[in-house]
């Protein structure tokens, strides 16, 4: 019993870092029809900065508050990566609107040049990033022991979410992006800049992988090609969640995460890779566009 | 003349010097050769696929590693016995499915066969459902997560990351003898004729005139009363079997076979030749695959590093300013040219795909 209440927590937290990841490449994929590949590259930029950021605390700051680094690293982290997702918007990808299957082709080379940008300036082997002592030691609850980095991956995603409700759906701004993601010339006729609504989302999105990539030194060592482990999932839980409501992604994330380790847990972790795509492919014959998506006429 | 400058003619001469090349090159560079041009097969497969079906499959290097796969295990059971990972992994007896490729004609026959099957049945579960453009491309990514995970997990019948290698001989010649270098080399060229004169035959044809109608406008091309799923499968399926056969042809260049050369970024590194090359023709990805590969070796003995930088900028100006490749540019300067000669609108030509065949 308990070992099954194990699973499920472990489910629940693979698939929060899942959701964390996936929330960027929702956004930027249902509203421009843009697949950035370069995703899983500012995932791993936000997990260097993090690191960089432990890096300066042992050098110039007083030790007693070296935790801190971490705090400050989520911010940090989102807002650096989320300028760096601006600039890839900016040079690459709004040449692209209309071209779903190029943007892919594209932001994977742009992805390239991020990957070895990293790794000449840090080096190719992993870097091991040291959590801070607050995030040590684990919770015990019911005979369970759920370590406190993954509650607190599980309770930053559950911020993030709520940050991203708030200003989708009660926000000016976020009443623009879901206008535009439901009829882009429709809202440009009604007086909102398409371009700006875009840039601004794309960075947000962006900003979201860098927070990923903060939780992601958590985890384990962090190496410039650590982005390629996550995008995949991530894009599968797109394609199951459905573009155009946050809820798909949701209950994507940890449906794959939940599935995912019970699968892991019964078999190995390869065949738990394999039975996750038949299931995903199973799923698909029931619901070919994921679990919500958009209801439009428009064909083509 | 001006027959002689027809594409053609052209196609023809290229065959006919890569025939000759074995009399020009040192072995080595031969065998160089060989390798790109089991590479151009393939690409010719995803060039069909992609610039004539207009589906984008990021997952061919899984049939190409297994057409590879399927030779591999051939040539390793040729030096008889068992290999020596599974006598490493405590396995004493041949299992079943590595003993039916101890025939040559059954483990050819697979290497295509099992690509196409599988292919077959992936579409059919998928185009059945209209979950085409990029769901069905961000399918086939993961599917190539899958199988290299699989293949590097069971290590005790795959070898695992590193592969399968160490060939001697092949129906009984060495395979470091040059002749018999000469005669892959031939064999591949040979190949690579006949997949150009099938897939030429193929998008000349009825067939291919609703592929192209279902790349420009799947659901008019539905509404018209064809059944585009099954179009879509059936090319998905042929390109699979074509990756199988250069699979193949490509391991009995390179001697070796291992699960990062079907990875992930090999994967879209094969979409790169085609659109390097130019998509919507049939010479474009045999070009590319050579120019690319071809530079890539140069490149990344001469500066290993900026490799990588390298080929991200080629990917991105590629694809985002000249989206019809190198087959584009030549398109345009003949347009060009044309037009001052004819006065013609040059505009015409210049359409993001136009379907000249070749």
């Amino acid at each position: 019993m308990s070992s099954v209440a194990m699973q499920i927590f472990n489910g629940i937290s693979l698939g929060s870092v899942l959701l964390l990841v996936a929330m960027g490449l929702a956004i930027t994929f249902g509203l421009m029809r843009v697949i950035n590949m370069a995703h899983g590259d500012l995932i791993m930029i936000g997990a260097y900065v993090t690191y960089l950021m432990q890096v300066i605390f042992v050098q110039y700051i007083p030790e007693q508050f070296f935790d801190w680094y971490f705090i400050l690293a989520i911010p940090v982290a989102f807002i650096i990566v989320a300028g760096i997702g601006m600039l890839l918007e900016f040079t690459v990808i709004r040449h692209l609107y209309g071209r779903p299957l190029d943007s892919l082709l594209a932001t994977f080379g742009a992805g390239l040049i991020l990957q070895q940008l990293i790794r000449t300036i840090f080096g190719a082997p992993n870097v091991g990033v040291q959590s801070p002592s607050f995030l040590q030691g684990s919770l015990e609850i019911f005979g369970l022991y759920l370590p406190f980095s993954r509650l607190f991956m599980i309770g930053l995603v559950i911020v993030c979410l709520g940050g991203l409700f708030i200003y989708l759906y009660r926000t000016r701004q976020g009443r623009r992006v879901r206008a535009v993601m439901q009829n882009r010339e429709m809202a440009t006729c009604m007086g909102i800049s398409s371009r700006k609504v875009d840039s601004l989302t794309f960075a947000m999105g962006a900003g979201f992988a860098g927070v990923a990539g903060c939780t992601l030194t958590l985890i384990g060592p962090i190496g410039p090609t650590i982005g390629l482990n996550y995008i995949v999932d991530a894009f599968m839980v797109v394609v199951v969640g459905g573009v155009g409501a946050l809820t798909g992604t949701v209950i994507g994330a940890l449906g794959i995460g939940v599935f995912n380790t019970f699968f892991e847990y019964w078999t190995n972790a390869s065949m738990g890779k394999v039975l996750i795509f038949a299931l995903i492919i199973a799923f698909l014959q029931w619901r070919p566009s994921g679990l919500f998506s958009m209801k439009t006429r428009s064909l083509d | 003349m001006s027959y002689l400058y027809s594409k053609k003619t052209l196609v023809i001469l290229g065959f006919v010097i890569l025939l000759v090349m074995p009399f020009v090159l040192a072995p080595f560079n031969l065998n160089l050769l060989g390798r790109f041009l089991a590479y151009a097969i393939l690409a010719l497969g995803i060039g069909v696929l992609w610039g004539y079906a207009g589906i984008l499959s990021l997952g061919h290097g899984i049939f190409f590693g297994f057409g590879a796969y399927a030779m591999a295990m051939y040539l390793t059971l040729q030096s008889g016995g068992i290999p020596d990972f599974m006598g490493w992994n405590g396995i004493t007896e041949l299992p079943w499915f590595w003993a039916i490729f101890s025939n040559p004609i059954v483990a050819i026959v697979l290497a295509i066969a099992v690509p196409m099957l599988f292919a077959g049945i992936l579409g059919y579960f998928t185009f059945r459902n209209r979950i085409t453009g990029v769901y069905f491309t961000i399918l086939t990514q993961a599917l190539v997560i899958v199988v290299t995970t699989l293949i590097i997990s069971q290590q005790q019948y795959t070898g695992g990351t590193n592969g399968i290698t160490g060939f001697d001989t092949i129906f009984g010649y060495s395979l470091n003898s040059v002749t018999t270098q000469q005669m892959i080399y031939w064999t591949t060229v040979i190949f690579l004729g006949l997949v150009f004169l099938i897939c030429y035959k193929l998008v000349n044809s009825r067939f291919g005139k609703v592929l192209i109608a279902i790349r420009d406008g799947e659901n008019r091309t539905r509404f018209l009363g064809y059944n585009t799923s099954v179009y879509q499968v059936i090319v998905y399926s042929f390109s699979a079997g074509v990756a199988g056969l250069a699979g193949m042809l490509f391991v009995l260049q390179v001697g070796i076979i291992t699960p990062s050369m079907m990875g992930i970024v090999p994967s879209i590194e094969m979409v790169l030749w085609v659109a390097i090359g130019g998509r919507g023709t049939l010479i474009g990805p045999v070009i590319g695959a050579l120019i690319t590969n071809g530079a890539s070796t140069w490149f990344s003995q001469t500066y290993p590093d900026a490799w990588l930088f390298f080929i991200g900028l080629v990917f991105v100006l590629v694809v985002v300013f000249m989206p019809k490749g190198i087959m584009g540019i030549i398109a345009t300067i003949q347009a060009r040219r044309r037009a001052k000669k004819y006065g013609k609108d040059r505009k015409e030509e210049t359409k993001l795909y136009n379907s000249s065949s070749i």
